[in-house]
């Protein structure tokens, strides 16, 4: 690769790199940035920040949600032919399902619109919904199922195009701490089968510790990099990793960097 | 109920009955009472017309309208058809002209910025005053079937490019990021989310297609062609047929019922499985 700033990098390739990237809205606010961020392939990064440092906005630009208004944001795919959503899934804070759809037609959202042929995409929105462990729920509709659920069927929709990368904004913030346990489990099992990308932006420095390989610890507005930590917590991490020693450890040290960042900041 | 809150044992039964049965008899009621005050209406009319003596030509009882509405069934189910064929076509108008000019506005701002000003005028304009111009200048048939669509379309406009804008923002995203097409993001995002918002425009739309084509059959009427319930109404006016009147108008409501009852029903239908409006409440 051309790029001095990538070869830098031995442990493999990479997935996303973000390089001065910056985000102004329209009202002048500049949410994030200059950001230099680089993703391997099939690494679990969390983003850590408190709501409005511009995580999500991140998420968005590396998703092509939104352009940067300057910088670079570079997503390596395995086909450039392909279109932007096919290498990418997303997950939304929110469920984000279509109320009028069954969760089959829901989690088939994404091939029907690629013009998937149906027997692939039967056999593939089977395979997701399995996955996520929903497959005697197809047939409902959203508002029959818990917010668990549904965040599973979203889960389970941006599994099913096969992604290279799945970003995750906050996905389980809006849940009960017992369901975000399972799905915080559940989602390492998936990762560690899948040996997908996962970038997670959370505001728990807890679930960030507990799942990553690596947690980025964002500063307020404009959204800026201020800490980075290794987790070397070995995988597979279960339920007793949540009360171990080690992890309490690494938590205490994410938080102590957390903290002095957003001191006197409005809240 | 823990114990000490507990009633004597002996009111218990009359004090808490089963919850089925409070919102069963509930129902019944909600049905029974309409139907007692319309009994007591009808009495009361029959009694005033009898103690007064009042003649038929300036009062008739209920016995008298409804043996007119017998009598005279021939003639008035044939302007009812007449009528509901007026209503169902404007209806038809109504639907298609609201939602498509919706759908067009989503699509172009400028086509909306241009245009939208004057289907307010169009609305807000009383249509019985359009109604003897539009005589002037189209054929009656056409004339009475574009009252009903004036009346009717503004609701279907309004209420489908409310709900074409209130798609949820993250499913607008989603879209975008599997690279929709506009006409995919239409057809499978836009348009079913508008949906409860288009019944909604639809059935008020229903009532109002058919108040549009009784004022143009009324404002045709005096020009001395109509054959539909409004110019029998104005019709046996001149003719102080007044039990006419009150069949005729007896059935133009019950018209406007059954028309937003079936409405009301469809979007039922539609809605059931999956939209707020549709469902039942929870216990």
């Amino acid at each position: 690769m051309p790029d001095p700033a990538l070869s830098e990098n031995v442990l493999g390739s990479l997935a996303v790199s973000l390089r001065g990237a910056t985000k102004r809205y329209d009202n002048g606010l500049l949410a994030l940035g200059p950001l230099d961020l680089d993703v391997r392939q099939g690494e679990f990064v969390s983003l850590l920040g408190p709501s409005g440092c511009g995580k999500s906005t991140a998420l968005r630009l590396i998703a092509g949600l939104t352009t940067p208004t300057s910088g670079t944001v570079h997503v390596s795919r395995r086909n450039s032919q392909t279109r932007a959503g096919r290498d990418i899934g997303f997950v939304f804070q929110e469920p984000t399902l279509m109320p009028w759809a069954s969760v089959r037609e829901n989690v088939r959202l994404p091939l029907k619109l690629a013009h998937t042929p149906p027997p692939e995409a039967n056999a593939r929105v089977d395979q997701a919904l399995a996955q996520v462990g929903l497959g005697e729920f197809a047939g409902a509709f959203p508002r029959e199922l818990s917010g668990g659920m549904k965040m599973r069927v979203s889960l389970a929709r941006a599994l099913v195009t096969d992604p290279d990368i799945l970003l995750m904004d906050e996905p389980f913030a809006a849940l009960d701490e017992i369901t975000r346990f399972r799905l915080n489990n559940d989602l390492l099992k998936l990762w560690r089968d899948l040996r997908k990308t996962v970038i997670f932006v959370t505001h728990s420095v807890f679930e960030s510790v507990y799942l990553s390989q690596r947690v980025i610890v964002m500063t307020a507005r404009p959204g800026r990099i201020a800490a980075e930590f290794r987790i070397d917590a070995p995988q597979p991490r279960q339920e007793d990793f949540r009360t171990s020693v080690e992890y309490a450890g690494y938590c205490r040290i994410v938080s102590n960097a957390l903290a002095p960042l957003h001191q006197g900041q409005p809240v | 109920m823990s114990s000490p809150r507990t009633p004597p044992a002996s009111t218990t039964g009359q004090v808490a009955p089963d919850r089925s049965t409070v919102s069963g008899s509930l129902g019944l009621v909600r049905i029974l009472l309409p139907i007692v005050v319309l009994a007591a209406g009808i009495a009361a009319w029959s009694l005033v017309v009898r103690i007064n003596d009042i003649p038929p030509y300036v009062l008739p009882g209920p016995q008298a309208v409804f043996e007119t509405l017998l009598r005279d069934w021939p003639i008035l189910s044939q302007s009812l058809v007449t009528t509901l064929l007026t209503t169902l076509e404007g209806f038809v108008a109504a639907a298609v002209g609201g939602i498509l000019l919706a759908l067009l506005f989503n699509q172009s701002k400028w086509l909306e910025y241009s245009l939208f000003p004057y289907a307010v005028i169009l609305q807000v304009t009383p249509v019985i005053a359009i109604a003897p111009l539009l005589l002037i200048y189209l054929p009656q048939h056409t004339a009475v079937i574009v009252c009903a669509w004036i009346v009717g379309f503004f609701p279907v406009l309004s209420n489908t490019t409310l709900g074409l804008n209130s798609v949820d923002r993250n499913l607008a995203g989603l879209f975008q990021l599997y690279g929709a097409s506009r006409l995919q993001t239409l057809r499978y995002l836009k348009l079913p989310a508008a949906l409860p918002f288009i019944l909604g425009g639809l059935r008020i739309a229903g009532g109002l297609s058919l108040i549009g084509a009784v004022v143009a059959e009324i404002a045709a009427g005096s020009a001395g062609a109509g054959s539909g319930l409004a110019y029998r109404i104005a019709e046996s006016g001149y003719r102080l047929n007044i039990p006419r009147m009150f069949a005729a108008l007896l059935l133009l409501s019950a018209a406007g019922i059954v028309i937003y009852g079936l409405l009301a029903l469809v979007s039922h239908l539609i809605l059931r499985r999956w939209h707020e409006s549709a469902l039942r409440k929870e216990n």
